[in-house]
């Protein structure tokens, strides 16, 4: 099994969704979060007061997959949440030891 | 001997139509009683209706207006600090501010009034001011000590501590704001001296400006100013804060008509002229100096233009109303900002930036656009040209009590109780540190 990170722009979760669901993934976590990475931020001015905001929303979805699936779903995220601008995001992808269904105590792939 | 026998002539001549117009006397009596101001309901009406209005400008709209402003971490503690400001002087007022406003201070009252009316005494349900109830002007004005007070929270958010605030609400209201009261519609010198003030450009305004500023100074900038993000964490807050404080300012304004008369009408007319005047020149003012206008750009415009026509409202013509609302929006902007930044003093919600320079402002071209034909007394522009320096005085006078005693109340708070929170308070925020509560 391997977790899947991925940091995209917000206004793609939709569509990002969508897409790991037609795989037959079917649960997701996600985070609203702040980032920055060679997207620059932008400036708000109250009263005359120039703020520089660095960092910028973004989304991150947690999914844990079966590994052999792993490449399908970083194919899907890809092509989902690409716009070709900068600020599109990243993927991450580790190990995960031991996965349990809490409701039915149901272990590692048959937990997925 | 020749004057003695006049003297004594005189003396029966005078006992004579004395005793005939004392004879005479009821009638007259009778005839005066007639004379004497009844109470009046229409004026009644209104001035209930304004004093409901002006309350409105301080709960919800000032509280809403300045809670919008501050960082998220401090919103609570500024609705606190108004809210907790607009009881505690509701009670100062009862108990002994109305008294030293506006009863007759024997050989002060030049300055300020007597005790007379301490607790309200004699003030009874048959009571009468002019056409309407006594407890009714009571009221109204009360809700004028009410606001002024507030509006200094603007200046020492996110870093003063709430204990000491009450206790300095409580001593600046009955030390600055009932004689400078008393000054202007009291019977005081200000009045004697032909300063016009329909609606409190100096009692208020300036009056709380002046105080910011100094509170402002004396408690220091907010830790991280100029570097961190101080961004306002809800401007819809603001807004609506913003819209009320107008909405309500016509109680304000036309209600110190204390009449529902034309004097009234007109004083709507003005502010709402001045006030959109203002909010559209400090809006086109950040268009031009920053390249977009800004919500908060127009709101604090329209501020300005209210504060700015506040004192000239019974006296300007709807012209002169557009011109003080373009005056103050170009010259509360310009404040609020540049100047602001170049002095480098922590006002955070710009109350000597749009409550003083607009109140100096509106004071100033009151003396320029007064209309005989409205408000009774001529301004420059009619040829009075010694009105303005009258308003100088009146501005300088209100200045100076202002400043010098709001230095001193705070200075004496600073060693007796502390002005300020923790650093470690500040950083946390005042709604945790100071109430133990917070917007989830």
């Amino acid at each position: 099994m391997k977790l899947i990170i991925a940091i995209i722009k917000p206004f793609k979760l939709e569509e990002v969704r969508s897409a790991l669901t037609d795989l037959g993934l079917q649960g997701m976590t996600v985070t609203e979060v702040k980032g920055y990475g060679r997207q620059k931020g932008h400036t708000e001015i109250y009263r005359g007061a120039e703020y520089a905001v660095n960092f910028l929303p973004k989304i991150k979805i947690e999914i844990v997959v079966p590994s052999a699936q792993v490449d399908k779903a970083l194919e899907a995220i890809e092509h989902a949440a690409k716009t070709g601008q900068i600020g599109d995001g990243k993927i991450f992808v580790s190990p995960i030891e031991h996965t349990v269904r809490i409701r039915t105590g149901e272990s590692d792939d048959n937990a997925l | 001997m020749k004057f003695n026998h006049l003297k004594r002539l005189a003396a029966t001549a005078s006992a004579a139509t004395a005793v005939s117009i004392l004879t005479a006397l009821p009638a007259f009596a009778q005839e005066a009683a007639a004379e004497a101001p009844k109470l009046d309901t229409g004026d009644t009406a209104w001035m209930l209706t304004s004093t409901a209005l002006v309350l409105m400008m301080t709960v919800p709209g000032l509280a809403c207006f300045y809670a919008g402003m501050v960082r998220k971490k401090n919103v609570l503690s500024v609705m606190m600090k108004v809210f907790a400001t607009c009881c505690l002087m509701t009670i100062m007022w009862m108990v002994v501010g109305y008294s030293l406003a506006f009863t007759d201070g024997g050989g002060w009252n030049a300055y300020v009034g007597g005790f007379d009316k301490l607790f309200l005494a004699g003030l009874g349900k048959e009571s009468m001011t002019g056409t309407i109830p006594e407890s009714l002007f009571m009221t109204f004005q009360m809700t004028f000590a009410i606001i002024t007070p507030a509006l200094i929270v603007g200046s020492v958010v996110d870093r003063m501590k709430f204990s000491t605030l009450l206790v300095f609400m409580a001593v600046w209201v009955v030390v600055v704001y009932a004689p400078v009261t008393h000054w202007v519609w009291g019977g005081g010198f200000l009045a004697d001296d032909g300063v016009l003030d329909f609606a409190g450009g100096t009692v208020v305004h300036i009056n709380a400006g002046i105080a910011g500023l100094v509170a402002a100074i004396v408690i220091g900038r907010r830790k991280g100013y100029g570097q961190e993000n101080m961004a306002p964490s809800n401007l819809t807050l603001t807004v609506i804060g913003a819209a009320l404080l107008w909405v309500g300012w016509f109680g304000f304004n036309a209600g110190s008509a204390v009449a529902a008369n034309e004097s009234a009408g007109m004083a709507m007319a003005v502010t709402q002229i001045a006030t959109a005047a203002a909010a559209l020149t400090w809006m086109f003012s950040e268009w031009l100096v920053h390249g977009k206008p800004s919500v908060l750009g127009i709101a604090s415009g329209a501020i300005a233009g209210l504060v700015a026509i506040t004192p000239a409202s019974g006296y300007v013509d709807p012209k002169g109303a557009l011109i003080i609302g373009l005056a103050a929006g170009i010259g509360c902007y310009i404040f609020s900002t540049g100047i602001k930044r170049a002095l480098g003093y922590d006002d955070s919600l710009d109350v000597f930036g749009v409550h003083g320079v607009g109140g100096i402002i509106g004071a100033l071209l009151t003396g320029v656009f007064a209309v005989e034909a409205i408000g009774g007394t001529a301004g420059l522009l009619e040829g009075n040209f010694a009105q303005v320096p009258i308003q100088v005085w009146g501005i300088m006078a209100t200045v100076v009590l202002s400043g010098l005693a709001t230095f001193v109340i705070l200075m004496v708070l600073k060693v007796v109780m502390g002005l300020r929170v923790s650093e470690a308070q500040e950083q946390q925020g005042l709604d945790l540190a100071l109430h133990d509560e917070s917007l989830h």
